[in-house]
């Protein structure tokens, strides 16, 4: 067997790496490419392709969000039960300083149950926004180390918020009935508004999931945007009230907030006191609007940067 | 050293030389450079950093970039084998990691056919967690469906040999040694056929029984693979595995080559074996 046959390699000292010169020896790395048919590794894949491989990948997306929330309190020897504890806790203490020692009702009433939801629904799209910043800068080693569309990253995310949030749910409930509401059917809505606000999260956790990965500061500088956010979102106070004497411009800008847009929702499903008077004109409507933008808008502007995600 | 002899050591070639090459892998003059934040060419406190922000110069604050690759070329046919070797920092994961897709190259291109992929699931595993949830995690992050795990499932935890001294596999792996990890590790990576197989270091791994089980299972891999990239700093398994050897240093390529000779010129400049 011959082993000296030269090819050239940028300057490289190169003895017999063919062992059979071929038909292809003229051919420039791209044409020789386009002969066999072999495409640029880690180009990034078409939209709807794209698509096809996050739902190939949907299994793992699952099964990373429970692993990670499973990890999560492994050390702690209560376990999962503080998925519950957490929220619980929360509670009391809003309770302790809203309830007992300010003794405010800001002409609210069931101003506990009111509060409550508020805190809980707000967290989910702070939590969710705030663990998406970190989904790759934080996980830059996974990035690095297997394939797979990077949006299973900030999905995964959201969706162990989603988690928590359920627990959350069972807390908020037992909290609801305690303060005397009574269960309707308008408590069905919760499933739709939840679902609608997942998708709102999903979409900003993979706006922000790529913007954290380029911007290193975004993790530090988010929490004070989000509890900007958060006084803005009638969260401890009802914007009904507060705005009832504001300029229109303003009033219409508290009302299409997403964030109070939820809150509202949440709030008139669970609680008979909050009626659909109180409600912004056309709730649902700016509901289902906000989850598109953010979901399809974030998705599209998540993607165009798949291939750059895990450089630097 | 007589090339004859040199071919009955190592494995055989897996294609009769005289079908023609299909190239799977071809790198054209690729660059790969890393941009590291708080690199610390300044001063780490808080004044120090705010004085770089407000000055002129802001590029040159802490953020350093790193030419790792420097215009690598080169073509891998199907069959073959390529050990890749090189100093520490010599840019031969950086590499391995470019080919796969998962770091963008700054300039040139590489061209693969299909999907490489690096056997290596470290990252996606989680050690407070038990070894069989990690065994599922580890196969679904490396894309196999969830009926491929449950098929495969009992051949990963026996071929780990984690359950030969008892029930380990339902603890989490942060109770196992450091050499049952590692073990779990392989194991699962493995366990998963390649079109343009990557090892990156796994052969030095566990006791002797199961290094032996790995390099066998990696010849397997090999089979059923187009083309196997193994880097490693033990020239033993080099030879024992590829037929054709790859040289960095410093991010550029020195020589490229069939295993004997490459390795010769490597342990001359490297000091001998």
């Amino acid at each position: 067997m011959s082993t000296v046959s030269e090819t050239t390699h940028n300057g490289a000292v190169a003895v017999g790496a063919p062992p059979v010169p071929s038909a292809d020896d003229g051919l420039s790395p791209a044409e020789l490419a386009a002969k066999y048919g072999l495409t640029v590794s880690g180009a990034r894949p078409g939209l709807v392709e794209y698509t096809r491989q996050l739902w190939g990948r949907r299994h793992f997306i699952n099964e990373f969000a429970k692993a990670r929330t499973a990890a999560q309190y492994t050390q702690a020897r209560l376990g999962q039960l503080w998925q519950v504890m957490t929220p619980l806790l929360n509670a009391a203490v809003y309770y302790l300083i809203f309830g007992v020692l300010i003794g405010t009702k800001r002409g609210v009433d069931n101003f506990i149950a009111f509060l409550v939801t508020g805190v809980f629904i707000f967290t989910f799209t702070q939590s969710s926004i705030l663990s998406g910043v970190r989904a790759i800068s934080g996980n830059l080693g996974l990035i690095r180390a297997l394939h797979f569309p990077r949006a299973s990253m900030p999905i995964a995310f959201t969706l162990m918020q989603l988690q928590q949030l359920i627990m959350s749910m069972f807390v908020l409930v037992s909290i609801v009935l305690m303060t005397g509401e009574v269960p309707t059917t308008s408590w069905f809505l919760v499933i739709p508004a939840l679902l609608l606000q997942w998708v709102f999260n999903t979409g900003m956790a993979l706006i922000v999931a790529r913007l954290g990965s380029k911007m290193t500061d975004l993790a530090q500088l988010m929490p004070f945007i989000l509890r900007t956010w958060m006084y803005m979102s009638g969260v401890m106070y009802s914007i009904d009230k507060l705005t009832a004497t504001a300029p229109h411009a303003m009033r219409i800008l508290l009302d299409i907030n997403p964030t109070a847009v939820y809150i509202d929702l949440m709030r008139f499903a669970l609680i008979s006191s909050v009626t659909a008077a109180q409600m912004p004109p056309h709730v649902w409507a700016s509901a289902v609007l906000w989850a598109l933008i953010a979901g399809v808008g974030g998705y599209f502007y998540f993607w165009k940067a798949e291939e750059s995600y895990g450089r630097g | 050293m007589d090339v004859v002899e040199q071919q009955t050591q190592a494995l055989p070639p897996l294609q009769a030389p005289t079908v023609p090459l299909i190239p799977t892998v071809i790198c054209e003059d690729v660059h790969i450079v890393y941009t590291v934040y708080g690199a610390g060419t300044g001063k780490g406190s808080a004044t120090a950093a705010l004085g770089r922000m407000l000055s002129k110069k802001r590029r040159s604050s802490n953020v350093r970039r790193v030419h790792a690759v420097k215009g690598v070329s080169f073509t891998a046919y199907r069959g073959e084998a390529i050990g890749i070797i090189g100093s520490n920092g010599s840019g031969k994961s950086t590499l391995l990691r470019a080919i796969a897709g998962l770091l963008p190259t700054e300039s040139g291109r590489i061209y693969t056919d299909g999907q490489p992929s690096l056997l290596g699931v470290n990252a996606a595993l989680m050690n407070d967690l038990t070894g069989a949830t990690n065994v599922i995690l580890g196969g679904l992050a490396m894309g196999m469906s969830k009926e491929e795990i449950r098929t495969r499932f009992k051949g990963i935890v026996d071929f780990s040999g984690i359950n030969e001294k008892g029930d380990f596999i339902t603890l989490p792996m942060r109770t196992y040694s450091s050499g049952m990890a590692a073990r779990l590790r392989f194991s699962i990576a493995a366990a998963k056929n390649h079109d343009v197989l990557m090892i990156d270091e796994a052969l030095a791994t566990g006791d002797r029984a199961f290094q032996k089980r790995s390099e066998d299972r990696i010849h397997e891999l090999r089979k059923e693979a187009g083309t196997v990239f193994l880097v490693s700093h033990n020239n033993k398994s080099i030879r024992d595995t590829c037929d054709r050897v790859v040289w960095l240093e410093k991010g550029d390529l020195l020589m490229d080559g069939p295993t004997e000779e490459v390795l010769e010129a490597y342990e001359e400049a490297t000091g001998g074996k």
